[in-house]
C-alpha cells in the first residue's frame, strides 16, 4: 500500500472515532470521503451516474443507521462497501439482467505463435509509459474503459482490490464469495486490462512510427 | 529449454498471486528461477505490475455533483439518530471479518 494511501485509511479509522464522539467537523468530513468513494465504485459499477448518486445517499443513511454493528473502526472501508454493493445490486435488478460472463485464462495470454517447441509472443514496450499529461489523462481514459467493459464480477474484484486497496479478505467478504474466487477473478481482470493498456501503447508506437509497436519475444 | 517448474504457459496463471505475495515460498521461488532465464516473462510481468500500479493511481473522471441541501439534511438527521441511539433495532448487517 503506497504511504498516501496508507494514510488515508489512518484518517478514515480516526474519523470514525470522531464522529462517535460526536464531533461535528467529522460528520462533513466523513460524508464528503465517503460519499465521493462510494460514487465512484457505483458510477463504475451501475453505468449511470443518477443511479451512483442514489447508491451513495442510500449507502450513507444505512452507514449512520447501523453504524454500532461497526465494531472495529479499522474495517469502516469494507463495511462501507458492502453496504454500497447490495445498493448497486437493488439499482441492478431494476434494470435488465445481465448473465455472468467468464472471461478465459487462453484470450488473455499474448498473441503467440508456435513454431515447433518455441513460442513467440508480441508485447508492447512498456518501458515508456506516456509522461506527457495529455498522455496521461488518455492512458487514464483507457484504463477506465477496460475496467468499465469488463463482466461485472471482474469489475467489482479488481475495484475493490486494485483501485480501493482492500485486501483479499476484505474484498471477499464484501462480495461474499471465497479468497480463491477474489484471487482468480482479480487475476483475470488485470490480464484483460494490462491487455487493453498493451494494445493502446501499440498503438502509439504506431503512430509513432514504431515497428508495428511491438517486441516480438521468445517464449519456452 | 527446460524450467524446474514447466513453461510458461503453467506459470502464466499464477503470476497475480505471484506480485500479491500470496503464493507459497516454494511456488514463489520456482516462478523467480524461472524468471530468471527467461527474458519475455520477465516482461509481461513488468507490464502486468504496472497496471496493478495504474489502477492504484487512477483517479476516475467523474466526481459526483456536490451534496444538495436535502440530502444533507438527512444524512445529518440520520447521524443524530445515530448519537442518540435511536435506532432501536437497526438492520443486521454482518461485518467482514
Amino acid at each position: 500500500m503506497v504511504a498516501g494511501r496508507k494514510v488515508e485509511r489512518e484518517n478514515e479509522i480516526e474519523l470514525v472515532r470522531q464522529l462517535r464522539a460526536g464531533n461535528p467537523a467529522a460528520f462533513d468530513r466523513f460524508v464528503e470521503h465517503f460519499r465521493s468513494k462510494i460514487f465512484q465504485y457505483s458510477w463504475m459499477m451501475c453505468g449511470h451516474r443518477e443511479d451512483a448518486e442514489e447508491v451513495a445517499q442510500e449507502t450513507l443513511l444505512k452507514v449512520f443507521e447501523n453504524f454500532e454493528q461497526l465494531r472495529e473502526p479499522e474495517r469502516v472501508r469494507s463495511w462501507v462497501f458492502r453496504i454500497a454493493k447490495n445498493a448497486c445490486l437493488m439499482k441492478r435488478r431494476r434494470g435488465i439482467f445481465e448473465p455472468a460472463q467468464e472471461l478465459s485464462l487462453d484470450e488473455l495470454m499474448p498473441l503467440a505463435q508456435r513454431n515447433g517447441q518455441m513460442v513467440k509472443i508480441e508485447i508492447a514496450d512498456w518501458s515508456g509509459l506516456p509522461d506527457r499529461e495529455v498522455l496521461r489523462t488518455e492512458l487514464r481514459d483507457v484504463l477506465q474503459r477496460a475496467m468499465a467493459e469488463l463482466p461485472e464480477i471482474y469489475r467489482s474484484v479488481i475495484l475493490l482490490r486494485d483501485v480501493e486497496e482492500l485486501s483479499t479478505e476484505e474484498t471477499a467478504q464484501v462480495l461474499e464469495v471465497s479468497t480463491d474466487v477474489v484471487k482468480t477473478r482479480l487475476h483475470r481482470a488485470r490480464l484483460a486490462v494490462r491487455q487493453s493498456i498493451d494494445l493502446y501503447l501499440r498503438n502509439i508506437a504506431e503512430t509513432r512510427g514504431g515497428r508495428n509497436g511491438t517486441q516480438v519475444r521468445q517464449l519456452h | 529449454m527446460a524450467h524446474k517448474c514447466g513453461n510458461c504457459t503453467e506459470i502464466f496463471g499464477m503470476l497475480s498471486e505471484y506480485l500479491d505475495l500470496e503464493l507459497p515460498p516454494a511456488m514463489c521461488q520456482e516462478i523467480d528461477e524461472h524468471l530468471a532465464t527467461c527474458p519475455p516473462c520477465v516482461d509481461f510481468v513488468k507490464s502486468l505490475r504496472k497496471t496493478v500500479d495504474l489502477c492504484r493511481q487512477y483517479e476516475p473522471s467523474e466526481t459526483p455533483a456536490p451534496l444538495g441541501e436535502a440530502a444533507r439534511r438527512d444524512l445529518l438527521a440520520a447521524y443524530r439518530r445515530m448519537l442518540t441511539g435511536e435506532f432501536a433495532k437497526p438492520e443486521k448487517i454482518e461485518l467482514p471479518r
